[in-house]
C-alpha cells in the first residue's frame, strides 16, 4: 500500500484518486476514493452517503463550490500538475482560512519534500510525496523554518504580533 | 539602518541550512536538475555560460560599510575580485563555484545578508528610492515600510510560486526615484491631514515584452493595511494570472485583461476578509522598525563652506564633478556623493575588490558608515560634509571613482548582456563601451544634458530600455546581433520631468558597429531642435520621434555586418 505523511508520520494510505480520462464516465471503484470535484458535484449525495469517499481539487478550480459539503467531507485533495504550480497553495490557505474546512487536506500530484514546509503552513495536514521520492527523509523538511515571519494558517499571528522582537541573541548553530 | 533580531537571525541560519541541503541532494542526484532550478533561482542562483551567477539582495539598496566590505571579501576568495550592481539595487557575482554558494551564503549571513528570493517566479528584493532619509523632497522615510515588506515577503508560504516574478517598489518623496510605475506594484507613502501615513497603490507595471506603466488601485489606503493589501493582490494574481504562456504570466496581463476597475474590484474583495485580520500592521511593530531608520548624529554646520567655495571657482574639474556628482541633503553643510560605476571601458555597474573596500572607508571617513546602491548602478555616500568634498573627490579620483557623468549620455544603465548572460540575444556591455568612446569629449557631454541611455541585451529588460530617453535592445535575428532604437521612454525621475512612459521604437534594427554612429544621429537632431532648458526628452515629448526618424534614417549608417534583410517597423 503506498504511503503518505499525515501531519508529522509516515502512514499507509488507503485512498485511490480517481482520474477519469476526459469525456469518460468515472467507474467508482469500491473503498475509499477521491473523486474529481465534477463528479462530487454531480453526484454528491450519493457520495457523502458512501462515508469513504473524498473530493480532489484542480488548481484551476475554485474551492468555493465545496462549501456546501465541506462539514461533511472526511478529505479534501488538492492537486499540483507540477510543483511550480502555486495555484495550491491559495486554494488550501482559502478552504482553512475562509471556508472553514477542519478535515483532513491533502497534496497530491507533483508533490516535493521541499515544498512541505510552506504546504503544512497555509493548512495542509497531509502529504502524497511523489513516489520516486524519500518519504522518510521528506519528513525532515516538514519545518524547514522554526520562527516565519508571516501569518497564515500555521501560525496563525505575523511575527510581530507572536513573539517579542528587537532581542539579538547569538546565531543558531 | 536595520539591525537583524533573533527572528531575522534565524531564518536567515535556517535558510543556509536549507540550501546546503538542497545543494548536496542535488549533487547526490536526489534532486534532478528540473526540480533543483526553482530552488537554486529563489536563491539567486543562475547557471550562466561560464559559470554559475550568484545574484545578493541589497534591500532598498542599503548597505553598511561592513556588508560592502564583505562583499569584497567573497569577491576575491570566490570569485575574480570583482562584482556588479544591478538594476533593482542588487550586486551579481559572475564566476562563483557551484560547490562554494552555500559558503558563501553563510558568509553573507554573517554580516545579515542573503540571496533570498533575488531570482525566481517569487516577490522579489523591495527596491525603493537611494535617497530614502537623507532627500529634501522627502515626504516620509520609506525604508521601514520596506523592511516591513522584505519580511513579509520573505518565504512567505502562499507566494513562492507564482505565475511568474513579482516586483515591488517604495517611494516617498515628490520625486519618484524608484520607477514605481514598472512595478509589479509600486507603492507611493504620503501623508495625510492629520500626518497619518497613506498609501497609493499601482499596480500591473513592468518592462519585459509587454511593457505597460503601472496603473493606480487604490488612493489612500491607511498605512496599517499596507501588507493584508499586498497579500489581497497577490493572492488575486496567484489564482489568476496565466500560468500557460510565460511571456503573459506577469500580473501586468492579468489587469490588462480585465481592465484595471474590475481587477481593483477583485482586490477589494479579497481584502475585505483580511483587512482586518492578523496581517493588520501594529503601530508598535512601526515604530520598531522605524527606529532603526532615525537621523544619525549630524553635526551643526554652517550651510556654505568658504574653502568649498573657493575650490569650486579655482579649479574646474572639481567644479564638473560636483556638478554632476553632489546631490541636495536635507541637513544644512551635508552633500549626497554619486560614485559613478561608468567610466568609459568599465561594464556598466562592475566594481572591484579594492574599489569596494575604498568606498566602505570612505563611509566610515565620510559618513556614518552606510551606503547606498541605485538602480541606475552607481554607488551613493549618503553623508559627505561640504568641507570634505575636495578630499573625496581627490581620493575618488584615484580609484577610478571621480567620473563626472552622472545623469549624463554615459552614465548608461546596462544590463550584463550577451557576455555573461544566457538568456540574453545579444552583448549588451560593448554597445555601451562603444558609445561612452563615440562622446568622450566632457564638455560636449555636458552640453547635451540631462539624458538616460539604456540598454538590454533581451526582451527581459534587466536594462531598462524602455524607460530610457534613448533606449537599445538587443534582438537576435537568424543568429545575429541586432539593435532596436526607441526614444521618449521615462523612468518616472525629475530626469524625464516625473513622467512615466515607454518609449517608441524609431525604425529598423542597427548592427552593433552602427550604433555609436545612430546615437550621434540622435543626439545632433536634438541639439538642432531644442531651445533653452530643452531636454532630449522634452524634445521628443514635443516634436514625437518623426525628426529623430527621419535624420536617423536619412543616409545608411555604415557598418561592416552584411545589412538586415527582413527590416522591422
Amino acid at each position: 500500500m503506498p504511503e503518505i505523511i499525515l501531519r508529522d508520520r509516515v502512514v499507509a494510505d488507503p485512498w485511490q484518486v480517481l482520474r477519469p480520462e476526459a469525456g469518460a464516465a468515472p467507474e467508482l471503484p469500491a473503498g475509499p476514493v477521491l473523486v474529481p470535484l465534477a463528479t462530487w458535484l454531480d453526484q454528491a449525495d450519493a457520495l457523502v452517503g458512501r462515508g469513504d469517499a473524498g473530493v480532489w481539487i484542480a488548481s484551476h478550480e475554485d474551492p468555493a463550490t465545496l462549501r456546501a459539503w465541506l462539514d461533511r467531507l472526511p478529505l479534501v485533495a488538492v492537486d499540483f500538475p507540477k510543483f511550480t504550480d502555486g495555484r495550491g497553495y491559495s486554494i488550501g490557505h482559502l478552504l482553512r482560512t475562509r471556508y472553514g474546512y477542519r478535515g483532513e487536506l491533502r497534496a497530491i500530484g507533483d508533490v516535493l519534500p521541499d515544498q512541505l514546509d510552506y504546504l503544512r503552513r497555509v493548512g495542509f495536514d497531509a502529504y502524497a510525496v511523489r513516489a520516486d521520492k524519500d518519504i522518510r527523509d521528506a519528513l525532515r523538511l516538514l519545518t524547514t523554518f522554526s520562527e516565519p515571519y508571516q501569518n497564515s494558517w500555521e501560525p496563525p499571528l505575523p511575527a510581530f504580533r507572536r513573539v517579542a522582537r528587537g532581542q539579538v541573541t547569538e546565531l543558531p548553530r | 539602518m536595520y539591525v537583524y533580531d533573533q527572528v531575522d537571525r534565524t531564518i536567515v541560519a535556517e535558510r543556509v541550512a536549507q540550501y546546503r541541503d538542497q545543494l548536496r541532494r542535488f549533487q547526490a542526484g536526489t534532486l534532478s536538475e528540473d526540480e533543483f532550478r526553482p530552488l537554486r533561482l529563489q536563491n539567486g542562483l543562475y547557471i550562466q555560460k561560464h559559470a554559475p551567477m550568484l545574484r545578493v539582495a541589497i534591500p532598498y539598496g542599503l548597505l553598511s560599510s561592513t556588508q560592502l566590505r564583505k562583499l569584497a571579501t567573497i569577491a576575491r576568495k570566490y570569485d575574480r575580485g570583482y562584482a556588479h550592481f544591478t538594476t533593482r539595487q542588487n550586486i551579481q557575482y559572475n564566476w562563483p563555484r557551484l560547490e562554494d554558494t552555500g559558503d558563501i551564503l553563510a558568509d553573507l549571513a554573517s554580516v545579515e545578508m542573503h540571496a533570498i528570493q533575488t531570482s525566481g517566479n517569487c516577490v522579489r528584493n523591495i527596491t525603493s528610492d537611494e535617497f530614502a532619509g537623507i532627500a529634501p523632497d522627502e515626504i516620509l522615510d520609506p525604508r521601514p515600510m520596506a523592511e516591513i515588506l522584505r519580511q513579509w515577503s520573505t518565504f512567505h508560504p502562499e507566494f513562492a510560486f507564482l505565475p511568474r516574478k513579482f516586483k515591488i517598489a517604495v517611494s516617498a518623496a515628490a520625486e519618484d526615484r524608484a520607477a514605481t510605475a514598472f512595478h509589479d506594484i509600486g507603492l507611493h507613502l504620503e501623508k495625510d491631514d492629520s500626518g497619518g501615513i497613506r498609501v497609493r497603490v499601482l499596480v500591473g507595471g513592468g518592462m519585459g515584452r509587454t511593457p505597460i506603466v503601472g496603473v493606480v488601485i487604490r488612493e489612500d489606503l491607511p498605512w496599517e493595511h499596507t501588507l493584508t493589501y499586498v497579500e489581497a493582490i497577490l493572492r488575486v494574481y496567484n489564482r489568476h494570472g496565466r500560468r500557460d504562456n510565460m511571456y503573459k504570466a506577469r500580473i501586468k496581463i492579468l489587469v490588462k485583461a480585465l481592465g484595471p476597475d474590475e481587477f481593483a474590484r477583485q482586490v477589494e474583495e479579497e481584502w475585505v476578509h483580511l483587512k482586518d485580520g492578523a496581517g493588520l500592521l501594529t503601530r508598535e511593530e512601526y515604530d520598531r522598525v522605524a527606529a532603526y531608520f532615525v537621523a544619525p548624529a549630524y553635526a551643526t554646520l554652517p550651510s556654505v563652506d568658504a574653502a568649498q567655495e573657493s575650490r569650486l571657482a579655482d579649479d574646474a574639474p572639481f567644479r564638473r564633478w560636483v556638478g554632476r556628482a553632489v546631490r541636495p541633503h536635507r541637513v544644512p553643510g551635508y552633500r549626497a556623493v554619486v560614485l559613478s560605476l561608468k567610466p568609459t571601458g568599465v561594464p556598466p555597474g562592475d566594481v572591484t575588490a579594492d574599489q569596494m573596500d575604498r568606498i566602505a572607508d570612505w563611509a566610515e571617513r565620510f559618513g556614518f558608515g552606510e551606503l547606498r546602491v541605485s538602480h541606475e548602478q552607481n554607488v551613493i555616500l549618503p553623508d559627505v560634509r561640504l568641507s570634505d568634498l575636495h578630499v573625496l573627490w581627490q581620493e575618488a579620483r584615484a580609484h577610478g571613482l571621480a567620473t563626472a557623468n552622472q545623469g549624463l549620455l554615459t552614465d548608461i544603465i546596462c544590463c550584463p548582456g550577451g557576455d555573461f548572460c544566457s538568456l540574453a540575444n545579444a552583448k549588451s556591455i560593448p554597445i555601451a563601451e562603444a558609445v561612452q568612446r563615440r562622446f568622450d569629449d566632457l564638455d560636449y557631454l555636458h552640453d547635451i544634458g540631462e539624458i538616460n541611455l539604456n540598454i538590454s541585451g533581451c526582451m527581459n529588460s534587466c536594462g531598462h530600455h524602455h524607460a530610457g530617453h534613448i533606449g537599445i535592445l538587443g534582438v537576435d535575428k537568424d543568429g545575429a546581433e541586432w539593435y532596436q532604437v526607441s526614444i521618449g521612454g521615462a523612468d518616472g525621475s525629475s530626469a524625464g520631468r516625473g513622467r512615466s512612459a515607454i518609449g517608441k521604437v524609431i525604425g529598423p534594427s542597427f548592427a552593433a558597429d552602427a550604433m555609436p554612429e545612430v546615437i550621434a544621429r540622435l543626439i545632433e537632431t536634438y541639439l538642432a531642435l531644442r531651445t533653452d532648458g530643452e531636454r532630449f526628452i522634452d524634445v521628443v515629448e514635443r516634436t514625437g520621434i518623426a525628426p529623430f526618424k527621419t535624420r536617423v534614417y536619412a543616409t545608411p549608417v555604415a557598418s561592416s555586418q552584411p545589412a538586415e534583410e527582413a527590416a522591422d517597423a
